[in-house]
């Protein structure tokens, strides 16, 4: 039986849809089998991150409603044969995702896959609960900024009583993905650091992705970011995230992007 | 990062820019009702639904969206028996 797990935040563009498809990715390179499923029904853009857009044929909401099978609305990866997308509805209303529906698709899909991550939408509205309702692990993306940590405290509160796992009683498994660190303004005071996030949410720290001009040319590319680029400083950090979600007990490290003379030349007068 | 790589490295913005003239090309066409591989798909597998019983496990139906050819792959599996009963 697989493993479902919430990419989730409140917040908007603080990296979910970028985060999902990295470790759904890292998990798939590895040679796990991966699905990665899009709950914002009317504003899809996984498929795009995934450079899956031009073939997409069925969608969630098809399944849901019964027009299409399952197996024929995931689209497999071109580069990871173990790598598959579940596309959302771009055109349909978002009340056609009904929650038997929903957990109709989670149940079969944690039959053959070994991770089902399911990629929230913002907000707390209906999608976003569907997509955390069965999860049994939880990443709350974050970037180290005010709204954005205020919005993921509310998040970790929905997490804790609107989840299946919650309703029953258990302890849903919470993990903090911190995005968009930028260590030399973390170092000059001009930004939260990771022990201010950490202090507040008070949940276990899953990996840090710095701040990257890599993430913003492997979604041009419909790529990713582990597989854009498996050595660049943000796919490092996934690719780590990845194992700790295996169980590795791995150190975290705050990645820096190591500059040659002209990155440091540039550094400098950029900041 | 490595200076080499970056340097010989191609730009990413026009990747960018030409999947998404294509993507929204096709979205606006689908907007306004017009998607013609969506109705070809829905047309042609009620079509073949008319003559044969079709189990929807052995269909698969793949599409790739161009900028100047698209294509529509309908795969269906027709039992023999179910063949010989309509013919006869």
């Amino acid at each position: 039986m697989g493993k479902v797990i919430v990419v989730t935040s409140g917040k908007g563009g603080v990296g979910k849809t970028t985060s999902s498809a990295a470790l759904g990715a890292a998990l798939a390179q590895g040679g796990d089998k991966v699905v990665v499923v899009d709950f914002d029904v009317g504003l899809r853009n996984l498929d795009l991150i995934m450079g899956a857009e031009r073939r997409v044929v069925y969608d969630l909401v098809n399944v849901i409603q019964g027009e299409a099978k399952l197996a024929q609305a995931l689209i497999r990866d071109k580069r990871v044969e173990t790598l598959y997308l579940l596309p959302a509805s771009q055109t349909r209303d978002k009340d056609n995702l009904t929650a038997e529906g929903v957990e109709k698709v989670i149940s079969a899909l944690k039959s053959v896959f070994d991770w089902v991550i399911c990629d929230s939408p913002a907000g707390i509205e209906r999608g976003a609960t569907l997509a955390m309702r069965h999860a049994d692990i939880a990443i709350v993306v974050t970037n180290p900024e005010v709204s954005s940590v205020r919005d993921s405290d509310r998040i970790i509160g929905l997490l804790d009583s609107k989840t299946l796992k919650a309703e029953n009683g258990e302890r849903m498994e919470k993990h903090l993905l911190l995005t968009r660190y930028d260590p030399a303004r973390a170092e000059r005071g001009d930004m939260l650091k990771v022990d201010d996030v950490l202090e507040i949410l008070s949940i276990p720290l899953l990996g840090i992705i710095p701040e990257s001009m890599e993430v913003l040319r492997a979604s041009n590319l419909g790529t990713p970011v582990t597989l854009a680029d498996e050595r660049s400083v943000p796919a490092v950090a996934y690719f780590q995230a990845a194992r700790r979600l295996k169980g590795e007990d791995l150190p975290i490290t705050i990645p820096g992007e190591r500059r040659g003379f002209f990155g440091k030349m540039f550094g400098r007068k950029a900041a | 990062m490595n200076l080499r790589r970056f340097f010989t490295r191609t730009q990413s913005a026009p990747a960018a820019r030409d999947r998404l003239q294509l993507l929204l090309a096709h979205e606006r066409a689908s907007a306004g009702g017009s998607d013609l591989l969506a109705k070809l798909r829905d047309e042609i597998l009620l079509a073949i639904a008319k003559h044969v019983q079709i189990d929807s496990d052995k269909v698969s139906v793949k599409m790739e969206r161009g900028a100047q050819v698209s294509t529509l792959a309908v795969d269906i599996e027709i039992p023999f028996e179910a063949a010989a009963k309509k013919a006869a």
